[in-house]
């Protein structure tokens, strides 16, 4: 593959999704110096010694963006690095991956990012764009020097992994950084409410007599963000929306012109709580498979009408993007009680499979699930990063080519990620990655790519 | 010297039930036992409780077993009365707790299931602070029986099977009695047990307690779909003097002493007031209302003492039914096995 770097790709008879520009229909993509120099247009002669590849039943869009992927470098490099991490995303499709600060030493100094930019581009796979903390040290109680990391590159901050409890601090954060332009996103969870849950509070969380998280300890603080948004005109971005009662205040916040945006978690959208029972929800299971760790996640999964809600809020708008919030853990963490488990999915390499579930139910089109892979968290990040999302001439050659249809089972063993951590071992899916590009480089391939070269294709 | 007799000999063919009790691997809850097997093991506990009328209360049946219990949690009646079963029935039974053991080392609770099924150990009986833990040890150890003896807010399976054999032992019966189960149900596993199975054997359950310590899925009026199958099995009545109405059996729960402390409730006073089973409460209930507690009692909180020791209570009828019935579940978990 080495040798390819260099050459110029040429994708044929792909179907073209370019949600920015309203593009969907059957034509070819050439790619030549990293860029993209011609899309739509069917190119009868491929320019000599370039690769063709066969697009014939995929589907080539801008590559994917995830504001919300945690790789775990520095400090927790046995759940996984920024190689690591970064391959996985090649396999799921993403071409840009924004990592969450919460590592060890956490992202809060330029120092840090540059360290997290300069792995990204040792590995050499995909765009890393570090997300720094909205407080030093992650500690939730002053604010870290915001303009320092948005000037080492920076693009958003959030102090993941723990809430923001501090209203007056996320008001403050909201405030310095509107004219950074930045986003800041909060981890919303009310701690007084969640307590000691470690699933979504219903009946299911009450048969297994495990803590139950309500649904208002997200609701809650997401009203107030939004408020200190409304008072500071400051730019919320809503990490990880799991709740049905959540869509309801993001849909006004936007109804009033607030700066607020949302994502959603290809999990949330999929799988329920009943999952944690064991048998991955397809009914009771046995005693012995109850209590599975790999379903632990924050936000917690939740109950059908949740998951229906945010497939509405994603179809309609309300929520702006898929974003994987990618929790890999080493085995130890996650081989224990539920209670004691580590809260997180490996979710990279499945996300593409588990969001097209609703294409295939017909809950939402196609074209506007690529649009909140793609143009969506573009739009999050901010014009300055329009281009990632577009398979316009001229732009950098970031792109994904996928089979929405192809049918295959999840196997963890075979992640790129170091965690294993997914309760889809084992399923089925439907849509995976077929190749994707990253600055006109071919940094994954499947075995079903279809490569022929220059000579042999006209 | 005599031969060696066989476990026949020894036990009622009733402690057998040798054609009705099914193999079974693990004991983690009754959520997985069938009405008749559910009977079955209550019928297996009575003969179980002629050999402990007995003088010499002893019985071959599982010689050459080895029996752990396993407490990461302190009990007193459940782990005496696990013990002294496996003993009556000639098992080896090896007492641990966390405490002077390697978890307080830091080993983690899979290393020491795995240790200990390295050991040979037959049966592992587990209390354990966290909902599941049994369910995670029956899953990661293939050749150990596991036996939950409380797990977290989750299961007390044995406890509701004395419950049970305690109620069909005084009043004949199960099916169609109206059980009241009172207090803290949002942390008891005792509470959550018992729903499975006096509700499994056919009785009317019904749930009493202050709201901010029932869970909330029990609490709501709407027939909404249950995924968990627990929720449509019971009622709740957080009027207590309604909800004993015509009551055959009252079931007082222990309320922690922390459950003020943490919000739950304005007091213990008020919580007396309103929630404590004694005499004036139950003056709507069947006269010979069945009262029952899991113990330890709060004698005096959620439970007056005169009620407690008094002759419609059947709280020491439960001490004893535990016995008979840890028997009949070894038995039926180390002598059963004939596929």
């Amino acid at each position: 593959m080495s040798e390819s770097l260099h050459r110029p790709i040429l994708i044929r008879r792909a179907r073209l999704i370019d949600p920015g520009r309203q593009v969907d229909s059957v034509g070819d993509i050439l790619l030549a110096d990293g860029r993209i120099s011609s899309c739509g247009p069917v190119i009868d002669v491929a320019p000599e010694g370039s690769v063709v590849i066969d697009g014939s039943g995929l589907v080539a869009s801008p590559g994917f963006i995830d504001l919300h992927a945690h790789l775990r470098e520095p400090g927790y490099e046995y759940k996984e690095t920024i190689e690591t991490g970064s391959q996985a995303a090649a396999r799921g499709g993403f071409t840009t991956i924004c990592c969450m600060p919460n590592t060890d030493p956490p992202i809060d100094s330029e120092a840090v990012v540059e360290f997290v930019l300069r792995r990204a581009r040792d590995s050499g796979m995909v765009r890393v764009l570090p997300v720094g903390c909205v407080s030093r040290g992650r500690k939730g109680k002053e604010l870290a020097d915001l303009e320092e990391l948005h000037n080492s590159g920076a693009v958003a901050f959030s102090d993941d992994g723990d809430p923001i409890q501090d209203a007056n601090l996320m008001r403050m954060a909201l405030a310095y950084s509107a004219d950074l332009g930045l986003p800041v996103s909060n981890h919303c969870q009310d701690l007084h409410l969640s307590g000691e849950g470690v699933m979504a509070e219903g009946a299911v969380a009450t048969r297994l007599g495990l803590p139950g998280i309500p649904p208002a300890a997200e609701d809650a603080m997401i009203a107030r963000d939004i408020a200190l948004a409304q008072s500071t005109g400051g730019r919320l971005h809503v990490a990880h929306i799991s709740t049905a009662g959540s869509v309801p205040l993001v849909r006004r916040a936007k109804e009033l012109g607030l700066r607020v945006t949302a994502e959603v978690c290809p999990h949330h959208l999929t799988i329920t709580d009943e999952w944690a029972m064991g048998s991955q929800g397809t009914g009771l299971g046995r005693a012995e498979w109850a209590y599975d760790t790999s379903t632990k996640v924050y936000p917690p999964l939740r109950q059908r009408s949740d998951a229906e809600t945010l497939v509405a809020a994603l179809a309609d708008g309300t929520i702006d993007c898929i974003a994987t919030d990618h929790a890999p853990h080493d085995i130890a963490s996650k081989q224990v009680t539920y209670q004691d488990a580590a809260f997180g999915i490996s979710v990279l390499e499945t996300a593409l499979g588990s969001s097209l579930q609703p294409v295939h139910d017909s809950r939402i089109s196609l074209a506007t699930l690529v649009e909140r892979l793609t143009a969506g968290p573009a739009r999050v990040l901010g014009q300055h990063y329009a281009t990632l999302a577009t398979l316009a001439t001229g732009t950098e050659a970031d792109i994904t080519l996928f089979d929405p249809d192809l049918k295959w089972t999840v196997d963890s063993a075979e992640f790129a990620s170091k965690g294993k951590n997914t309760p889809l071992d084992g399923t089925r899916l439907r849509g995976r990655t077929i190749a994707t590009i990253s600055a006109g480089r071919i940094v994954y391939q499947s075995p079903q790519l279809i490569v022929q070269e220059a000579d042999a294709a006209v | 010297m005599t031969l060696p007799q066989t476990v026949e000999e020894h036990l009622t063919d009733e402690a057998m039930q040798a054609d009705v009790l099914p193999l079974r691997r693990h004991v983690l809850d009754l959520d997985d036992y069938t009405p008749e097997e559910l009977q079955a093991t209550l019928s297996s506990a009575q003969g179980m409780a002629e050999v402990l009328g007995r003088d010499i209360k002893k019985v071959p049946a599982l010689r050459g077993k080895v029996i752990v219990t396993l407490f990461y949690e302190a009990s007193t009646r459940t782990r005496v009365s696990f013990e002294e079963a496996g003993k009556v029935l000639s098992a080896d039974v090896i007492n641990m707790s966390s405490s002077g053991s390697s978890a307080d080392k830091g080993e983690s609770l899979l290393n020491t299931g795995l240790t200990l099924q390295a050991m040979g150990v037959d049966t592992l009986v587990v209390r354990h602070p966290h909902s599941g833990a049994p369910n995670f040890l029956a899953r990661n150890l293939d050749r150990v029986s596991v036996v939950n003896a409380g797990d977290g807010l989750h299961a007390h399976p044995t406890q509701a099977l004395l419950d049970l054999y305690t109620v069909q032992s005084r009043l004949g019966r199960i099916e169609g009695l109206k059980v009241v189960i009172v207090g803290d149900v949002l942390h008891s596993r005792v509470a959550r047990s018992a729903i499975w199975g006096f509700a499994k054997m056919g009785a009317q359950v019904v749930l009493s307690g202050p709201r901010t310590l029932m869970p909330l899925d029990f609490l709501k009026e709407d027939e909404q779909d249950d995924p968990a199958g627990l929720a449509s099995r019971v009622e709740v009545d957080t009027d207590l003097d309604r909800a004993v109405e015509g009551a055959e059996v009252v079931m007082a729960l222990r309320l922690q002493s922390e459950r003020q402390s943490g919000g739950f409730l304005p007091s213990i006073r008020e919580y007396i007031r309103r929630w404590q089973v004694n005499d004036a409460r139950l003056a709507k209930a069947k006269p010979d209302v069945l009262v029952m507690h899991p113990g330890p009692m709060n004698e005096g909180i959620e439970i007056s003492s005169g009620l407690a020791h008094g002759t419609r209570s059947a709280i020491e009828e439960q001490v004893t039914a535990g016995v008979a019935i840890r028997m009949a579940v070894l038995y039926q978990l180390n002598a059963g096995g004939s596929e």
